[in-house]
């Protein structure tokens, strides 16, 4: 039985969790995640994070806690730059000091510093310092991460192809038992592999362009389990992950300036086409309480819906005290909205 | 063209100077005042952090006044402070403004397209009359620097409240008005003896705790914005430090970048233990610096930080590890359009009472 590495089930998780876990179980460790965000695991990340943090992060800290007893480490890595010339938040940069602050009595961080702004050297430094607590035989780290990433291909393209985190683990055997079966109907009934090309409209009904960042609207109790609501009022719903990365480029490289957050720009470039490209019949922007980066392209964002006018937009913040029902009336509020202008 | 630009804290009198001197019109936007904040936050999105608000401000009554271009520094991440520019040329011209916007990129050692940048704003120029601006507007920003750090430094001392601050007005206006670097020199000379002659007698004898400032660059250079954080503190009694004065920042940030310098590592390696990677802004300066200032065995230390800033919300999460681990009081302060000059002062007086506490239980033992 080898060693057990913790990945809490928060921020980035969603945009990396398959390759996470292929790799460290290619060099003989297990994983495990926490469960789903809870109550109790966000008040629990509450308490130990400063007040002005935003709800993603006091939601990881959450993670981290639960995570603390059931592992040998928990892997907290320092993304500050997944691509050149471009950053992840500022919070994402510190958040192994944060964490190693903020909780003291966790496990030891496997903190590899994953750093590709300005070239991609430093990238095989992280994945050898994170593969080196495993074993010291460089050739056998390497494959772990070829296998890591074939594994995340296949997820991208899932994600792609339509589907939520969920369903594409799901779909890959990456969730426990009892997830896989209460949603692996869903994927195979509201997302049809192949409808990457044109995601949203083509099929019956309401198609609503969802903008966001994964570890907000993915995340069930963050989000108030958004897509579901949506899905059950009869809506397809399109996140930003399911528009191919070269739409999200082109659109995004519309604005004057290059948006310098790889997320930031993901929204936006999902955004720019969710509004101009008729690709749906609405947008709907769903934003954590004190992120920084949204507050700026969540500015922008709401300036080009202006200009199309066709296509309604809603922005819904959430944080810690957001109430079920008050984000459900909204919700209901803009699918009727949406629903009526699609009819005329 | 007339060319405005923002304000944070006496910046304007180096701007200033060095546009003039190029030839260009300047209108320097009025101080910033209740209602430049009023209207800079109703325009400006809801959570976007401060600066932007009370740089919407400026401009507005900037462009009021008369201004047609402005002139602003741009950004490559991660702060938000880099996508500034276009956000709020997007509101500007929502509002109906006609204007020209000239964003100028930190030059990461590309020496030649900032000055196309700076082309723009002041047209054609020998490189000798380059030079000359350069260097009056340096010894103008010295010479600011030099008469606050005084001003810091006597007004604990001083025989009747007010008067360093006084004192330190009238010097920055003749350094302001000086036209020359001999006018420059005579007026950070007159102003040196009028801050040296505030103290009272026998002022400086006994020992005033001594507080360090540190966060995040604009709130605490603008007096405004920070409620004079720092002149409070003074008349309070405490010998106030901050961790950024202009010249510092410039020499830093500008030149250091434009001939491609290594830049200083000291705060970096400060950090090290409780925050060991840059995370924009001056998150880690905040964390480095305030090590500095326990090891210089400072009294406390006071983090400034606009509300949601992302870099100092992770200092600020590692700073109470710092304050235990140093044994040195650490309080954080953060500001937006809420703030309330009555809050801040009580929590500045909490502060310094615990200062004082502290330090007199040091003594004893």
């Amino acid at each position: 039985m080898g060693e057990v590495v913790g990945i809490p089930r928060a921020l980035l998780y969603y945009h990396y969790y398959p390759m996470w876990k292929v790799f460290f179980e290619s060099l003989g460790a297990s994983v495990v995640t926490s469960g789903e965000t809870t109550r109790a695991v966000l008040d629990a990340g509450a308490r130990v994070a400063v007040d002005e943090a935003c709800l993603p992060i006091k939601v990881f800290h959450g993670h981290v806690l639960a995570l603390a007893g059931n592992c040998d480490y928990v892997f907290v890595p320092r993304l500050v730059s997944v691509e050149r010339r471009a950053f992840i938040c500022p919070k994402f940069m510190g958040l192994p000091d944060m964490v190693r602050c903020n909780c003291p009595g966790i496990p030891n961080l496997i903190d590899s510093c994953v750093n590709l702004s300005k070239s991609t050297r430093g990238y095989v430094r992280a994945v050898y310092s994170a593969g080196r607590v495993f074993t010291g035989n460089t050739l056998r780290i390497l494959a772990a991460h070829t296998k890591a990433k074939a594994a995340l291909a296949t997820y991208t393209r899932y994600l792609e192809s339509g589907m939520t985190p969920d369903e594409a683990l799901a779909l890959m055997g990456m969730t426990n038992s009892r997830d896989a079966s209460a949603r692996g109907g869903v994927a195979a009934a509201s997302s049809p592999l192949g409808a990457a090309r044109n995601p949203g409209k083509g099929q019956d009904g309401v198609a609503i362009g969802l903008v966001g960042h994964p570890y907000v609207v993915y995340d069930p109790f963050v989000s108030m389990g958004v897509i579901r609501r949506l899905r059950e009022m009869g809506a397809i719903v399109v996140t930003s992950d399911m528009v191919p990365a070269s739409t999200i480029e082109s659109e995004a490289s519309r604005f004057p300036r290059r948006v310098f957050w790889t997320l930031g720009r993901r929204l936006l470039g999902a955004g720019f086409y969710f509004l101009g490209s008729g690709a749906v019949h609405g947008c709907l922007h769903m934003r954590a309480f004190a992120c920084g980066p949204e507050s700026l392209i969540g500015e922008i964002l709401e300036r080009e819906a202006a200009r199309h006018r066709d296509v309604p937009f809603a922005t819904i913040t959430v944080d810690e005290h957001t109430g079920e029902a008050g984000v459900l009336t909204r919700l209901e509020a803009f699918f009727d909205v949406v629903t009526r202008r699609k009819k005329r | 063209m007339k060319v405005t630009f923002a304000h944070m804290g006496n910046l304007y009198i180096t701007v200033k100077a060095l546009l003039e001197d190029l030839g260009v019109e300047v209108v320097v936007p009025p101080m910033p005042s209740k209602r430049t904040l009023s209207i800079g936050s109703r325009h400006s999105p809801e959570f976007a952090c401060l600066p932007l608000k009370v740089n919407i401000g400026n401009y507005i009554e900037a462009l009021e006044l008369g201004a047609d271009t402005i002139a602003m520094a741009g950004g490559v991440g991660p702060c938000r402070f880099g996508l500034y520019g276009e956000v709020q040329r997007e509101i500007l011209k929502g509002l109906g403004y006609e204007f020209d916007m000239v964003i100028i990129d930190p030059p990461q050692g590309r020496l030649r397209r900032v000055l196309q940048q700076v082309g723009r704003l002041v047209g054609r120029n020998s490189v000798g009359r380059y030079l000359r601006a350069v260097r009056l507007a340096w010894a103008k920003m010295t010479a600011v620097d030099e008469l606050e750090k005084l001003a810091q430094r006597v007004r604990p001392f001083e025989s009747r409240r007010g008067e360093a601050s006084a004192a330190l007005e009238r010097a920055l206006r003749l350094v302001d008005e000086a036209s020359s670097i001999a006018g420059v020199k005579g007026a950070l000379e007159d102003g040196r003896e009028a801050l040296l002659d505030v103290k009272a007698p026998g002022g400086g004898a006994h020992s005033a705790p001594r507080i360090g400032v540190v966060g995040e660059v604009y709130v605490v250079l603008e007096p405004f914005v920070n409620f004079d954080v720092e002149r409070r503190l003074g008349e309070m009694g405490v010998l106030v430090e901050r961790s950024i004065y202009i010249g510092d920042w410039v020499r830093e940030h500008v030149f250091k970048d434009l001939l491609r310098l290594r830049k200083g590592r000291r705060p970096y390696d400060l950090a090290k233990p409780y925050l060991c990677h840059f995370v924009g802004g001056h998150g880690i300066e905040t964390v480095g610096h305030t090590v500095e200032y326990a090891h210089r065995r400072f009294d406390g230390v006071i983090q400034l930080a606009p509300f949601t800033c992302m870099p100092e919300i992770v200092a600020q999460d590692v700073l109470p590890s710092v304050s235990r681990d140093m044994g040195i009081p650490v309080m954080t302060l953060i500001f937006d359009e809420h703030s309330s000059d009555a809050g801040v002062l009580t929590r500045l007086e909490a502060f310094v009472d615990l200062v004082e506490r502290s330090r007199s239980r040091r003594d004893a033992m």
